[in-house]
Formats: structure tokens, C-alpha cells, sequence
């Protein structure tokens, strides 16, 4: 039984990294979590609250495809949030949020999109401290 | 063989009773019932509908001669209201003249080079926008009923295939909105099952008429996808899928949108 159980635990490895939930800053720097609310503001930036609702009272339309974001960084750490906006297909691959930070494996992108992150590093790592700090 | 016979009765019997399950449980409707109360009124009241100015230029164009042939439409069709019932139901088709798939818009320039032996209309232009809400409104409340053609299958299934390809720097497929989140908000915007019934459409947001390619063309732009151009097959295979899955449903066109 014991024996068995080290085999299992030997697997495991491959399996959680397939799974892994959370990813490392991709700057090293802290991110500006006032930067980070201007631009899950954006509709043409972050387009966020196309789909999520958010804290942010001044934009009146704001969407319900999502869970609210309200309470994000009380949810789940900052790692764990970095993973879900970089790549969140990697959590749910049948995740309708875009991949904000992954050029690779998507089809026929505009002319002036292409090659070209939808977030950049240092505006992801502005959107993680801003999720962060929403606590509920 | 009995046996096949008893797979044919019980493949009858299944088919049978899930057209009438479909039938009883469609949930699906027209974006006309995802507007407000505001639009809804605006699109009922031909005097309110700015789309009812563009089909009055396209009677009026309707009857007016053209090209070396010197014809109008009229004087091979007659009454649009009576020779133009049901048409653009039934589009995407087979030309007879080329026996290739067209859409209304298609089919309208084909009159004009073939018939009239005039220059094609601009895509968009108001005058081919004007004809084809003419000849669509022929066809208020008729069921859609795209024709059997082995040429239309084929498109049909293209067209279902790049409505579930993601597409795009969003990675998005039309199914992600249209089929599987329907009715919820998109920012401010609710989300329409995305039915062809009502175009061409006059869009408040752009202030104008615009035919059906114009609004597929918004949905591909809006996951920053590279659009086809307008003449490209893609639109086409899209059109005639959307009409199959709009298949029965009542025609109303000119529709108003947000
Ligand atoms: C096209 C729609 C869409 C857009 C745009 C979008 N998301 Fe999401 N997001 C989702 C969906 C749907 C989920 C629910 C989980 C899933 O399906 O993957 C989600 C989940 C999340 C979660 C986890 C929430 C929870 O409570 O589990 C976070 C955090 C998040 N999104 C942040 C963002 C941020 C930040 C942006 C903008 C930079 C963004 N999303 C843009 C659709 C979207
Ligand atoms: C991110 C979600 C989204 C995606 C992806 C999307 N659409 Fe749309 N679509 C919309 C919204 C929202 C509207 C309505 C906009 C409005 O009325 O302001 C719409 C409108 C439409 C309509 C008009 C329906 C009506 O009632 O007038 C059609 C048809 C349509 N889309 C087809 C498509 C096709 C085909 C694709 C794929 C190429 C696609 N859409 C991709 C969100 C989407
Ligand atoms: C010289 C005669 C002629 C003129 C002028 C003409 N058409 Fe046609 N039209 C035809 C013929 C013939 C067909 C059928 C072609 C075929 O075999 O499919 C046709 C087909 C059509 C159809 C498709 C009907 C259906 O049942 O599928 C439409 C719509 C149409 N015409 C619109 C117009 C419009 C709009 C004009 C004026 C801009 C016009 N036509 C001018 C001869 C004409």
C-alpha cells in the first residue's frame, strides 16, 4: 500500500505541473494597482468589464458573462491571479477570457494585432496588484 | 434484415419525435426581443424605422431603367410585392445564370450586369442597401427557408465550421457568444442569439443602413481578427449557415438595432 502510494506521489509532479495554478511576477518589479484599475477601466485596453463587473462605479456598462471581480485578491494570491489574466485557457481550456499575455496558438489575428501581446508584461503585473488589492 | 427494418422504424420514430421536441421547446427568437421597449417601437412604426426611408429610394429605384438594356425591375419582375414574397427568405441561393451560390446582394448585381447590362452596385452604397430592404421587406413574416443544394450544404457546413473556430487576438469563436452566452451583457450591450432576420438593419450606431456582411464583419473586427474582405467566400459560408440555423423563423427585416 505504502508502495503504491510512493509510485502515485512519483506522478504527481507531471500532473501538478499541468495543473499549476499560479505564475512567478513577470517583471520582478511590483506592479502600480492605480495603473492596474485605469486600465481593467479601458474598454479598448483591458477590455475587462466587457465580460466582468467590477468595483468601479463610474463606468456605468459593465458585463455578466464573468464572476464580479469584487473580492478578486481575497480569492486567490497574487500568483494564482498573474496565471488567470496571463493564460487562463491553462486553468479552463474552455475559458472564453482572452489570453493576455500568450501570442502562440491563436488563428488569424488582425494585421496590427499580431506578434503582439494583448497586455504587456508591466500592465499585467499593474492588473495583478489591483485585483489584489480588491478584499473583501 | 428485420432487424435493419426495426433500426430503420426506431431511427423514424427518434427523428420524428426530436423534430417535435424542437419544435415545442425553440428558444430561439429574433435580437428585435433583446431591445428595449424604445427600439422595438421604432422598428414596428414604418413612419419611426429610418430603414423605411432607404426602402423607399429602393421602390423608387425599383422602377427606374437602367443600363444598356435600358430596363428597370420592374419590367421583368413586376410587382415587388407580389414577385419578391419570400425571396430574400430564402437567400443565399443558386444563380440560374452561373450556378453559383449569391446572396441578395449577389443576386441584385447579377440583375444589374446581367439583365440591365449596368455597372454593379457599390457594396454598401445606399442605392444596393435601398434595393435589397425593398426586396426584403417582401418577405416580412415568411418563414426562412434556405433551399436544398448540394452547393448550399457544402457552404452551409464551411460556415458552421468558422462559426466555431476562435478566432483572433481574443481568441474568440461566434459560437462563445452566440450559442453558448446569449441574453447576457457584453458591457453594455446584450448579447443577440445572432439571427439574420431583420437585415439589412439600420444601426443607430452607425447611422445607417447596413447589410448583414457589415454587421458579421463588427463581430470578426471586435475579436481582432483580420476581416475578409467583402467579397471574400467566408461572409457567404457564414450567411447561409446563419440562415439554416434561423431556419422557419418570420422574416423582419428592415430591422432597427442599438
Ligand atoms: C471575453 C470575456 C472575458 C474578458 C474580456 C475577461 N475575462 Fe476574466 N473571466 C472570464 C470568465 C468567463 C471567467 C470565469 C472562469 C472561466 O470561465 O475561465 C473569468 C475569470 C476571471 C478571474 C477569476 C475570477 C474568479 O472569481 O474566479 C479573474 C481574476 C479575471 N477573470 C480577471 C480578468 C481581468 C483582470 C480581465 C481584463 C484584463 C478579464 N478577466 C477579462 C471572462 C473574461
Ligand atoms: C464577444 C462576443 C461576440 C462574438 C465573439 C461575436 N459576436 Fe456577434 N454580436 C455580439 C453582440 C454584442 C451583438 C449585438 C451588438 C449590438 O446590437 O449592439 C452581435 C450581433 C451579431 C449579429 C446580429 C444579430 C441581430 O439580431 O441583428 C449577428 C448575425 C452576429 N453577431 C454574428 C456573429 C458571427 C458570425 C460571429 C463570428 C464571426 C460573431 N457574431 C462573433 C457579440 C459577439
Ligand atoms: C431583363 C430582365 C430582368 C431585369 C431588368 C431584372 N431582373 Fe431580376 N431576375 C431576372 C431573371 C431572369 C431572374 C432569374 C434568374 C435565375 O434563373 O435564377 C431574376 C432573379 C431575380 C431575383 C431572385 C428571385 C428568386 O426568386 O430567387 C431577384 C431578387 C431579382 N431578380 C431582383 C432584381 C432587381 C432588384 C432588379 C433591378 C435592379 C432586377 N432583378 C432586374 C431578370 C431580370
Amino acid at each position: 500500500m505504502k508502495r503504491m502510494l510512493c509510485a502515485l506521489l512519483l506522478l504527481l509532479p507531471g500532473l501538478a505541473s499541468a495543473q499549476q495554478d499560479s505564475m512567478p511576477s513577470l517583471t520582478g518589479k511590483p506592479g502600480d494597482p492605480t495603473r492596474g484599475r485605469a486600465i481593467v477601466a479601458n474598454r479598448s485596453v483591458g477590455l475587462c468589464l466587457l465580460c466582468h463587473s467590477a468595483p468601479i462605479p463610474e463606468e456605468r456598462f459593465q458585463g455578466n458573462l464573468a464572476p464580479n471581480l469584487a473580492g478578486s485578491g481575497s480569492r486567490a494570491t497574487p500568483d494564482q491571479l498573474r496565471l488567470r489574466v496571463v493564460d487562463a485557457a491553462r486553468l479552463n481550456p474552455d475559458t472564453i477570457m482572452p489570453p493576455y499575455y500568450r501570442v502562440d496558438g491563436l488563428t488569424r489575428v488582425a494585421r496590427n494585432f499580431q506578434g503582439k501581446t494583448i497586455l504587456t508584461a508591466g500592465q499585467i503585473e499593474d492588473v495583478v496588484a489591483y485585483l489584489a488589492s480588491l478584499k473583501e | 434484415m428485420r432487424s435493419l427494418r426495426l433500426a430503420a422504424v426506431l431511427l423514424a420514430v427518434f427523428t420524428g419525435s426530436l423534430a417535435l421536441a424542437l419544435a415545442q421547446g425553440d428558444s430561439r427568437h429574433s435580437g428585435y426581443q433583446d431591445m428595449g421597449p424604445a427600439l422595438r417601437k421604432m422598428q414596428d412604426d414604418d413612419t419611426a424605422n429610418p430603414a423605411m426611408l432607404f426602402v423607399q429610394s429602393g421602390e423608387a429605384l425599383w422602377s427606374q431603367k437602367a443600363g444598356a438594356a435600358g430596363k428597370s425591375c420592374a419590367d421583368c419582375h413586376q410587382h415587388a410585392t407580389v414577385s419578391m414574397k419570400g425571396v430574400a427568405a430564402r437567400y443565399p441561393a443558386v444563380a440560374g445564370e452561373t450556378g453559383e451560390p449569391v446572396d441578395l446582394e449577389g443576386r441584385i448585381n447579377l440583375c444589374r450586369t446581367n439583365h440591365q447590362q449596368a455597372p454593379a452596385l457599390a457594396t454598401e452604397s445606399d442605392e444596393l442597401l435601398g434595393l435589397s430592404a425593398y426586396v426584403a421587406l417582401q418577405s416580412r413574416g415568411q418563414p426562412i427557408a434556405p433551399p436544398n443544394d448540394v452547393q448550399l450544404a457544402a457552404l452551409r457546413a464551411k460556415g458552421a465550421e468558422i462559426f466555431r473556430q476562435r478566432q483572433g487576438q481574443l481568441n474568440l469563436s461566434c459560437a462563445n457568444c452566440h450559442d453558448d452566452n446569449p441574453g447576457k451583457k457584453l458591457a453594455g450591450a446584450t448579447i443577440p442569439q445572432g439571427h439574420p432576420t431583420g437585415y439589412p438593419i439600420y444601426r443607430l450606431e452607425w447611422q445607417a443602413l447596413g447589410s448583414l456582411k457589415r454587421r458579421l464583419r463588427n463581430c470578426v473586427v471586435g475579436t481582432r481578427a483580420e476581416a475578409w474582405p467583402f467579397d471574400a467566400a467566408e461572409y457567404l459560408a457564414l450567411e447561409s449557415y446563419l440562415m439554416e440555423r434561423a431556419r422557419g423563423m418570420a422574416m423582419d427585416a428592415p430591422g432597427v438595432r442599438p
